[in-house]
């Protein structure tokens, strides 16, 4: 039986590991990568912290399941956005999209 | 429905008229019978308010109308007249009318500026017929917006700062005023806007009347051109065009001394009584400082700016009096100056239109060239250095023997710095009429120019009329104001 | 006792000057003269017929005075319950006496001004300005209140102002006619200071002392308000009248047309002065007489002081306008003389005799002797400038052979203005004279040597243009062209001015003409006899002004005059210069006014308190532009802050 902290050890560094890879990647496609991590620690904290705290509830379990649709629906918008800007700005670079300044 | 709303409606219709209009006949068509039906009303609406006081009718406020417009902030739109909004629809249907035929050929987009214009007018008039604070400060808004665009656009030099300096100035002031009509409308119980009721029920404690005092009264003292927020004045009226100056200077600084008299010192007596010598000091400084300043200046507009400083600080002067004299003498010198003033920047702006400068230094010999125009200065220049028998000595005067009747040695001194302001006035005025108009003919390509045109031989001639008939029989009208500054100094003065 | 047609005085010059201002231009030079001149003749009519009227055939009333007669008082303006500003029409002896001499000069300079400026642009104009003029004085002398006498004060002034600047093409006349305008509006500001005191505590701009007992009770308690306003509307009347140090306008004001300095310059305006001070010469004695006789200080100072200058002039219209100075420096002289009499008990107003009040009298009657022949001498300076065209004394001389009219009627008023008997500038004189001798006898030698170089220099005058060697005869052959006499329309003012000046000087010497039974200081007529000590002693006095003149200039050279010129010539030269006086005025008005107060004003204006509202908006601005740059752009940038901010909220809030 694995103890129920390691699921938050676990949820912990992924998000973590989003997080880092967010802000120092700038591939676009890598940062929706780290996007897609950060949701996944959460759906996994869902989960864990359904099964600590209401081991008789189901509520996690459909918050995680919920959550997985939703960010797969963004995700198919967020590639869409970044094959648009592709198109526009012929990079994938972040850097090279700074028209949202001043 | 008030016959007053009139003044609203017309200015409304006009507008419509001109969006319709298709070709520039037919703009100029509209323009003129709209403003001679504003001329024709304001006449008509002094010769009854006359017969109505004479008829014994001795309300404060004639034709009263009020309607709630906005119930939860007792926001009403009420109008009505004393004397002094009677004289000052007058003046301003006076100058939109000529303004009118002194932009008779201006040139590019002639459509859209007339537009802006008539907004501009509906503005004043609006704010002259209401006396709801809200509806007054609305109106006073709708009055200032034009100028932006009106100098932005066809005005000429540097004319986006000005236009920027002016508006960003005046709306400052418009900040300050909002904050002082909502203190008076709060502390007096949050129940109505109207000026007279809150005036015939004024419980405002005296140490939050001293608070707001100096809001509205720096409000509005910004468009009055009050030391030191008059610097707005040389710039915007020297880039405007010159319909825009004639209106500008000849009604809407009007507005200033209308707003403190009417809202600053009528709804707040107690505080109008204790700081009125701070302001009474920087008004002082103001008519003598505007005088010293033309002395120097060498663009005609920038000189009558500042002559418009030191009249427009007179007024001010005078109302912080707070004697019947003096404050019939600042209105009557709101009226007179208004006209000077309008005068003045017609025959500036024909004159530029021809020599293409108004640099003193470049002119000269022009009345032999443009006889009418510079006869026209002439007139208009001992008008404003208060020549007996036109409109400024009159109300120059009434302001000097009014002021004098405060017996102490403050106002006895402020009154004798001001008096010297009549020799300074002689000084520029003279100064500029023997350099530009007298002498020989400085440039030999003015030899070509021609002298006015009809529409601007009508503007001047009208402008000259008035000032000339309000200066030969002052009697009616300094009687019409005084009836109506009476009541209001019997407020202030408890 | 019908004076109901008086309106007529001022409408009549007033429709004329609305007349030929809108239309004349539209009129040939000769209706517009005749519109002027006809309007003036019939004021004229009018102006005599209400002098006999009121002098003759109405006369004196049961009290034993000339009553004062209001024909109509309308109200002009009301200020306030007590202040009423009337415009009407008042008759007092000094009125009357002043209509005469107005319309009379008045109208002879509307014909002379047909000879004169015929042919000249701007005619019509000239008679506009001309008919505004004469309505403004007019209305000045018959003011019922001090406010109405202000009015028309400042609308003589305008129009002294647009005649000097008749010539407006020339630079020096333009400059003249502001400096006019300029230095009697400063000393109009005292006169308006003046009568804001005087009005708010006496409670009335009525100067008339009769008509108002309670004037004592009012200023009872402000023992120094009366001095001080009465002063001050001197200084009022001291700029109009050319009164040290605000004379200075005066000679540059010969600018003007000709014919406009006599009426304007010599006859009527710069009297107003004193007229001012005559009219309110009962205030004066009751209140102030120390105010009076520093008055008399002023006039003296000046007096000698234009004489001194008029010695050393060179422009015959310069001397004359210096010569004007300072005869008004006599008459003011002569009403500042005077001495407060006895107060009577039952209304506290004092009483005074004739020997009190003497130089009243002399006063009034020097401005009326004045009017005439110093009207003539401009008049005939006129003539001259015509026939040389040339003001400089150089290009005259020996001018008697080519101009004898002209020379005679100068003649005579030359020997009426250096006080020689049986001309009309003695009577008057030796009255001032006695009335000086009266106050003091320091007063009455300095006024008797100011008489003495009047002789001097009036009669230098007239050697230098009438005699000596002439200007045509020695330039003939460089094409100087020959004087001739003036014609007919200028000849005729002069001989009728001249016969004036003749017949008050032998009447008035015989004692058959008194001008005492007309105005006196208190209403009640008295003649006068000569005081032949007095009178004696300033003829021969003005005779040896004369010889010595008649010594120093009447040959064709002048060796005593160069001789002394070059011996003296720090002197000669501040006197030609007047003293630099007008230098003095120079500095303080350019460089004290607008070089020291009026572009520092400006400067702080466009840098300090402009500079201010530009510095608030650059400071919005820069504001603004510091903040700007967070604004990157940059998503991960974003993200940063946004992590960091949430970490460190979180952090917070665990370790609350």
């Amino acid at each position: 039986m694995v103890p129920v902290e390691a699921y938050f050890v676990l949820s912990a560094l992924l998000f973590f590991i989003g997080v880092f890879g967010f802000i120092t990647r700038r591939n676009l496609i890598a940062m929706l990568i780290s996007v897609e991590l950060v949701l996944n620690a959460v759906d996994i904290n869902f989960a864990a912290f359904n099964r600590l705290l209401f081991p008789e509830g189901l509520e996690g379990f459909f918050m995680t399941l919920f959550s997985i649709g939703v960010s797969a629906a963004e995700s198919a918008v967020a590639i869409a956005i970044i094959i648009n800007v592709y198109r526009n700005f012929h990079s994938d670079q972040v850097n090279s999209i700074e028209n949202m300044k001043f | 429905m008030s016959i007053l709303s009139l003044f609203v409606v017309i200015p409304v219709l006009i507008l419509l008229g001109l969006w319709i209009a298709r070709n520039l006949n037919q703009v100029r068509g509209v323009m003129v019978a709209g403003s001679s039906c504003l001329l024709a009303l304001s006449v008509w609406l002094t010769v009854a308010f006359i017969q109505a006081r004479q008829s014994g009718n001795t309300d404060p406020m004639l034709f009263t109308y009020s309607v709630a417009w906005f119930k939860p902030l007792n926001i009403a739109y009420a109008v009505g007249v004393d004397g002094i909004s009677v004289v000052m629809l007058l003046l301003s249907s006076i100058i939109v009318f000529t303004g009118t035929f002194a932009s008779w050929q201006l040139k590019p987009l002639t459509k859209e500026y007339f537009l802006w214009f008539t907004l501009l007018s509906t503005g004043v008039f609006g704010f002259f017929i209401c006396i709801d604070m809200f509806t007054m400060f609305m109106f006073y808004e709708v009055a200032l917006i034009p100028m932006y665009l009106l100098i932005g656009v066809w005005g000429s030099g540097n004319k986006e700062y000005a236009a920027m300096k002016l508006t960003l100035m005046l709306m400052g002031g418009s900040a300050l005023l909002i904050l002082g009509i909502l203190g008076i409308y709060f502390f007096n119980g949050a129940t109505t806007m109207n000026v007279m009721e809150i005036a015939a029920n004024n419980h405002i404690p005296a140490d939050i009347q001293n608070v707001f005092f100096p809001f509205i009264f720096i409000g509005f003292g910004v468009l009055g051109a009050l030391f030191p927020f008059h610097t707005w004045s040389p710039d915007g009226h020297a880039s405007a065009p010159t319909a825009v100056s004639m209106l500008h200077a000849g009604v809407l600084m009007k507005l200033g001394g209308y707003g403190c008299f009417r809202v600053a010192m009528f709804l707040l007596p107690s505080a109008a009584q204790e700081l009125s010598w701070i302001f009474l000091i920087l008004t002082t400084i103001s008519v003598v400082y505007g005088a010293f300043s033309a002395c120097v200046q060498t663009d005609l507009k920038y000189i009558n700016a500042y002559s418009s400083v030191s009249h427009c600080g007179l007024v001010l002067f005078a109302l912080l009096m707070m004697t019947k004299t003096a404050c019939t003498g600042a209105i009557l010198q709101m009226l007179s100056h208004g006209l000077m003033t309008a005068l003045f920047f017609a025959l500036i702006g024909m004159i530029y239109g021809r020599t293409h400068t108004r640099d003193v230094r470049k002119l000269g010999g022009l009345m032999k060239i443009m006889p009418f125009l510079s006869v026209g200065y002439v007139i208009a220049g001992l008008a404003n250095l208060g020549l007996p028998g036109f409109s400024g000595f009159v109300a120059e005067m009434t302001i000097f023997v009014g002021s004098f009747e405060n017996g102490d040695t403050f106002h006895r001194a402020a009154t004798i710095i001001a008096c010297t302001s009549i020799v300074i006035t002689a000084v520029y005025i003279l100064r500029v009429v023997g350099k530009i108009l007298y002498q020989k003919v400085a440039d030999p390509h003015y030899l070509e120019l021609t002298d006015a045109t009809w529409d601007e031989r009508v503007a001047v001639c009208c402008l000259i009329f008035c000032v000339a008939g309000l200066g030969l029989a002052p009697l009616w009208v300094s009687n019409v104001i005084g009836d109506a500054v009476g009541p209001i100094l019997n407020v202030i003065n408890f | 006792m019908d004076y109901s047609y008086v309106f007529l005085i001022l409408l009549l010059p007033a429709l004329s000057f609305l007349v030929l201002g809108l239309a004349g231009m539209k009129m040939s030079h000769k209706v517009a003269g005749l519109i002027g001149t006809c309007s003036l003749a019939v004021v004229t009519v009018l102006c005599y017929y209400t002098a006999i009227k009121y002098f003759l055939i109405d006369g004196r009333d049961a009290t034993g005075l000339f009553p004062t007669v209001t024909a109509f008082d309308f109200v002009w303006i009301k200020f306030s319950e007590l202040l009423t500003f009337t415009i009407g029409f008042r008759l007092t002896p000094i009125s009357v006496m002043m209509l005469i001499v107005i319309s009379t000069v008045s109208f002879m300079v509307h014909i002379y001004s047909f000879g004169y400026m015929h042919g000249e642009k701007g005619f019509q104009r000239y008679y506009a300005f001309l008919s505004l003029f004469t309505m403004s004085m007019l209305g000045l002398v018959v003011a019922t209140n001090i406010f109405q006498m202000y009015l028309f004060w400042e609308l003589v002034g305008v129009s002294s102002y647009l005649l000097i600047g008749f010539y407006y093409p020339l630079h020096s006349a333009v400059a003249a006619s502001k400096k006019a305008f300029i230095v009697t509006r400063f000393a109009d500001l005292f006169f308006l200071i003046g009568i804001l005191f005087y009005s708010f505590y006496v409670g009335t701009f009525s100067y008339d002392l009769t008509a108002m007992p309670e004037l004592h009770q009012n200023v009872a308690g402000v023992a120094w308000v009366m001095p001080m306003a009465l002063f001050l509307m001197f200084i009022g009347g001291a700029g109009k009248s050319a009164m040290f140090p605000l004379h200075i306008w005066l000679p540059d004001a010969m600018e003007g047309p000709t014919p406009v300095s006599a009426l304007i310059h010599a006859a009527t305006m710069v009297v107003a002065g004193v007229y001012l001070v005559a009219s309110l010469f009962p205030l004066f004695v009751e209140f102030a007489p120390e105010a009076l006789h520093w008055i008399a200080y002023i006039a003296a100072f000046t007096a000698f002081y234009a004489a001194a200058v008029a010695c050393c002039q060179s422009d015959i219209k310069r001397v004359l306008a210096f010569s004007t100075i300072s005869q008004i420096g006599f008459m003011l002289v002569a009403l500042g003389v005077c001495l407060p009499g006895e107060t009577s008990g039952v209304d506290n107003t004092v009483e005074y005799a004739d020997v009190n009040g003497l130089g009243y009298m002399a006063g009034m009657y020097h401005l009326f002797t004045h009017a005439m022949f110093k009207a003539c001498l401009f008049l005939g300076a006129g003539c001259i400038i015509h026939a040389v065209h040339s003001n400089e004394k150089m290009y005259m001389g020996g001018l008697r052979k080519y101009m004898p009219i002209t020379h005679v009627t100068f003649l005579i008023s030359c020997l009426a203005i250096a006080g020689i008997p049986f001309f009309s500038g003695f009577c008057s004189k030796d009255e001032i004279l006695v009335a000086c001798y009266n106050f003091s006898p320091v007063m009455g030698v300095i006024m008797s040597a100011i008489a003495t170089m009047t002789a001097f220099y009036m009669f230098r005058l007239y050697y230098v243009i009438f005699w000596g060697k002439s200007y045509y005869e020695t330039h003939k052959a460089e094409g100087a062209h020959q004087p001739h006499e003036a014609p007919l329309t200028m000849t005729v003012p002069l001989i009728v001015l001249s016969a004036i000046t003749m017949l008050v000087g032998i009447f008035g010497t015989l004692h058959v003409f008194e001008f005492g039974e007309f105005v006196s200081a208190n209403g009640i007529g008295f003649g006068t006899h000569i005081n032949w000590a007095i009178a004696g002693t300033s003829t021969v006095l003005a005779i040896l002004g004369i010889c010595l003149a008649t010594y120093m200039y009447k040959g064709e050279e002048t060796p005593v005059a160069d001789m002394l010129a070059r011996r003296f010539p720090k002197l000669h030269q501040a006197a030609y210069r007047r003293f630099y006086l007008d230098e003095v005025w120079m500095f303080v008005t350019h460089k004290i006014i607008f070089r020291c107060i009026s572009t520092p004003i400006a400067w702080f204006d466009r840098h300090v308190i402009d500079g201010t509202f530009n510095f608030m908006a650059w400071g919005a601005n820069a504001a603004g532009e510091t903040i700007r740059p967070w604004q990157s752009g940059d998503v991960r940038q974003y993200a940063v802050w946004f992590i960091t901010g949430t970490v460190a909220l979180t952090l917070v809030l665990l370790c609350i």
